[in-house]
């Protein structure tokens, strides 16, 4: 069928896990945008929904680093954290493995990308499932973008993962959505977490809203280090989704919340044709 | 210094609660299996997570050890600003301290 839906949010395992810490006018309204987007994904009546995260760890490890990894099981068990520490309930998530299989067939025309049939989810895709699909109904098939540390993907290379991962769900007689999490500047995990470089987001934002291409992709890993921490490294999941619905965004909602450690962010993608 | 070692360690412990069991009986024979410096073992085994901070651990595989030591999140902020107090900044690794000793940007 095509693409359906796409969008980015956060994914900072303290959006559910330090809830309680939290401004809770800023914790509602954060949780307000993410209901929006839930509404926006609904309508789109998707039978699949494509999750580009950055996972920490959680099943990829420096032993043997994929730059682009898919899911392909029928079941994914989530999340990999102690449920108390993140605030959400360890569940099974559908996938879809015939799927996946015929999405990794066309992505590997243009992108070498590992397949993993088993996947622990990590905050990274139960945060924004919470919200996103409560009910755990929708089947995922989760994708995964090595943000953790050098060496790492260059972001032309997120941008054609993109572009490859858009043929491929056009390709297939489902009706796919996408959405990519991550967090902008934030150094999480760190005595730094809390530090949030405002100004660095909203201009990244603002050239992804734009879709622009050249803009997104000027961006140095030194750069992004030394101005959005080494969790910006992270934006490679907003430029996939760029590359893959190549419409003009529009942002819903953004706010720093320090202890979250993150700009919260919410936004949804038209999709050209 | 063997950072990859006990990184390793850390990620095999967030994954599997055998490994977790393991740590909890025997911490010393468990970490026999990592070639890992005595100050490494010395800091894993005694939960030292200020110090394993500044030896270069990932984050993201170190506050989940915190949070398997019982630590809550003020802890394991203050626990690395304490390490960083104690031991000077990070050796090596990409998690590092750009704030003030007393910067709480996140009020923890």
């Amino acid at each position: 069928m095509s693409l359906v839906f796409a969008g980015i949010c956060s994914h900072a395992p303290g959006i559910t896990g330090r809830a309680n810490m939290a401004e809770p006018a800023q914790r509602d309204a954060l949780y307000e945008a993410f209901g929006r987007m839930r509404d926006q994904l609904v309508a789109s009546r998707p039978d699949a929904l494509i999750v580009v995260a950055a996972e920490h760890f959680a099943n990829f490890f420096m032993n043997n680093m994929p730059s682009f990894a898919v899911g392909m099981a029928d079941r994914y068990h989530g999340p990999i954290e102690d449920p108390a520490w993140l605030g959400i309930e360890r569940t099974a998530i559908p996938g879809d493995a015939t799927l996946s299989r015929q999405l990794i067939d066309r992505i590997m025309q243009t992108v070498d990308v590992s397949y993993a049939e088993e996947w622990k989810l990590d905050h990274g895709i139960m945060v924004p499932l919470h919200f996103l699909t409560p009910d755990y109904k929708l089947p995922i098939v989760p994708m995964n973008i090595n943000c953790q540390g050098p060496p790492l993907p260059p972001l032309h290379r997120a941008w054609a993962f993109g572009e490859a991962l858009r043929s491929a769900a056009d390709s297939v007689s489902q009706r796919v959505a996408l959405i990519g999490t991550g967090g902008i500047s934030h150094w999480p995990a760190t005595p730094d977490s809390g530090r949030i470089n405002e100004s660095w987001d909203r201009d990244l934002l603002d050239r992804w809203a734009r879709n622009d291409k050249a803009a997104l992709l000027s961006y140095t890993d030194a750069d992004i280090y030394r101005q959005a921490g080494q969790g910006g490294f992270e934006i490679r999941t907003f430029i996939c989704v760029a590359g893959a619905a190549r419409g003009r965004g529009h942002l819903r909602h953004y706010m720093p919340i320090p202890i979250f450690a993150v700009g919260c962010t919410v936004a949804v993608m038209d999709v050209a044709a | 210094m063997s950072l990859y070692q006990l990184q390793k360690f850390l990620f095999d412990l967030n994954r599997d609660s055998a490994v977790q069991h393991e740590f909890r009986d025997n911490a010393r024979h468990l970490l026999e299996r990592y070639d890992l410096t005595a100050e490494e073992r010395d800091a894993l085994s005694a939960g030292d997570i200020g110090l394993i901070y500044v030896l270069g651990a990932n984050g993201q595989l170190l506050m989940h050890f915190a949070a398997f030591l019982g630590m809550a999140w003020p802890d394991y902020i203050r626990a690395m600003r304490e390490g960083v107090r104690r031991h000077g900044l990070p050796r090596a690794g990409l998690y590092a301290m750009t704030t003030a000793m007393d910067e709480k940007v996140a009020g923890v």
